[in-house]
């Protein structure tokens, strides 16, 4: 592609300097009405149909050839192993991996090397899934499914970002794409299958107690192996503690950033749907520790 | 004195009262100048008389923190997520309310609401919470000792 560019670019500037450089005498001996062209009346007729209608029309012609046999090969080309199910929500990303049956959320992860089918939808308002690093921008529509393929050839966290404006908190809607080695990425999928466990250490018991009693199941939902608690309407908090960040990417995932935003969501991300609930100091340092130990 | 001089002033001729009122003109502005000059060098003085009686107006001393760099401290601020419940002028995304903004620290004269804000008590609050306050909000971060003096060290640059 830099190679037809910078080709056509090299003929351009010829042409330029050509006109440029070309001798007076050439322009002051042109007979009125004959044109300045040395080529003549003729010549010059020739060089527009060839130069400007002929050429042209070869390239595109070649060009659209080229394209319907990429296509052809994109339609024709295997299904990928893996689908995941990206939904958007004001102001978060819900991951689901259907195949699995797991929920997470604001981190895609995908082994390295392969493509990975990435089905997109949004029960609100129009959002847009952009990784700079891996691909373009398409947008996550409510009412219809968009599809796209996403390939890392190197691993790593790439950070990605709402691209279509969405609302009071788009600029921190913002996800990773974790793409690890296919062991690493299978044991990834292991961990995030398991259960949470009630936990024994009585610090973190009075925490899951708080996670149960504060309200926080109105809008998070714990999968424990004896059935879920809670309700999935914000992100499953399962593993929260395995996640990089909190907040849709707003916050390193730390105990001291966790109990910040347990404390005081709005005061980090005003007008987000996690309203600041009332919390008793204990019971804020418990669920931030329980929620940390949940990996 | 007075009762003898007044009739004198009652016999003064219109142009002398004339020029009286245009004296008391005079003299009015003549006190906005003085006002004005002597404003001026008193709040030029102030500083120096802050210096002579101690405590009026000068600095409040830079607490040191031995081993303490401020400079790493607003790193470890950031690291450790204070911000997420404390507004920390300085340290960026710091702009949480749970606790309190920590704005003017290095003028509060009580840390934890129960010691005196010397660099040992802040040390040790910061890395032990529960240990002096039983119940605080404030959890233990695992703060080592070197990084609770370089947050203090930062801390304590907050005027």
């Amino acid at each position: 592609m830099l190679a037809i560019a910078t080709a056509v670019f090299v003929v351009v500037m010829l042409l330029l300097l050509g006109a440029l450089f070309r001798p007076r005498s050439a322009q002051r001996d042109a007979r009125p009405g004959q044109g300045d062209s040395a080529l003549g009346e003729s010549g010059e007729t020739l060089f527009v149909v060839v130069g400007g209608l002929a050429v042209p029309a070869l390239v595109l012609a070649g060009m659209t050839i080229l394209t319907a046999r990429t296509l052809g090969a994109i339609a024709a080309s295997p299904a990928p192993a893996l689908t995941v199910e990206v939904i958007g929500h004001l102001w978060w990303w819900e991951v689901r991996y259907p195949a699995q049956e797991l929920t997470t959320a604001n981190e895609i992860h995908i082994p390295v090397g392969q493509p990975v089918e990435v089905r997109l939808s949004s029960p609100d308002v129009i959002h847009s899934l952009w990784v700079p690093q891996l691909m373009g921008k398409m947008d996550l529509v409510p009412g219809q499914e968009n599809v796209l393929t996403l390939q890392a050839d190197h691993a790593g966290a790439y950070r990605g970002q709402c691209a279509e404006y969405c609302g009071l908190q788009h600029s921190r809607m913002a996800f990773l794409v974790v793409a690890e080695p296919p062991e690493a990425f299978a044991g990834w999928l292991r961990a995030q299958a398991q259960p949470a466990v009630q936990p024994t250490d009585a610090f973190l018991a009075q925490g899951a107690q708080a996670f149960a009693r504060e309200g926080c199941i109105g809008c998070h939902v714990i999968r424990y192996g004896t059935g879920p608690v809670g309700t999935a309407v914000g992100p499953d908090l399962t593993h929260v503690g395995s996640r990089r960040t909190l907040a849709a990417g707003t916050l390193p995932n730390t105990l001291g950033h966790m109990a910040g935003w347990i404390g005081n969501p709005q005061a980090l991300k005003a007008g987000n749907y996690m309203p600041t609930l009332p919390l008793a100091p204990d019971s804020l340092r418990a669920l931030a520790a329980y929620l940390e130990s949940l990996e | 004195m007075q009762l003898a001089r007044r009739p004198a002033v009652v016999a003064e001729s219109r142009s002398r009262i004339g020029e009286r009122v245009r004296s008391k003109h005079v003299g009015r502005w003549e006190r906005c100048v003085g006002v004005v000059v002597s404003v001026t060098l008193l709040s030029a003085c102030a500083p120096g008389l802050g210096r002579l009686v101690p405590g009026l107006g000068a600095p409040l001393p830079v607490q040191p923190v031995p081993g303490g760099s401020p400079q790493r401290g607003a790193l470890e601020l950031r690291q450790y997520g204070c911000g997420a419940c404390h507004a920390i002028p300085g340290v960026p995304g710091a702009r949480g309310a749970v606790g309190p903004p920590l704005a003017g620290f290095a003028g509060r004269a009580i840390v934890a609401g129960s010691l005196p804000n010397t660099p040992e008590n802040l040390v040790r609050w910061i890395r032990d919470p529960q240990g002096i306050a039983p119940g605080t909000a404030m959890p233990n971060l695992g703060v080592s000792v070197a990084d609770a003096r370089d947050i203090a060290a930062y801390l304590y640059t907050l005027r």
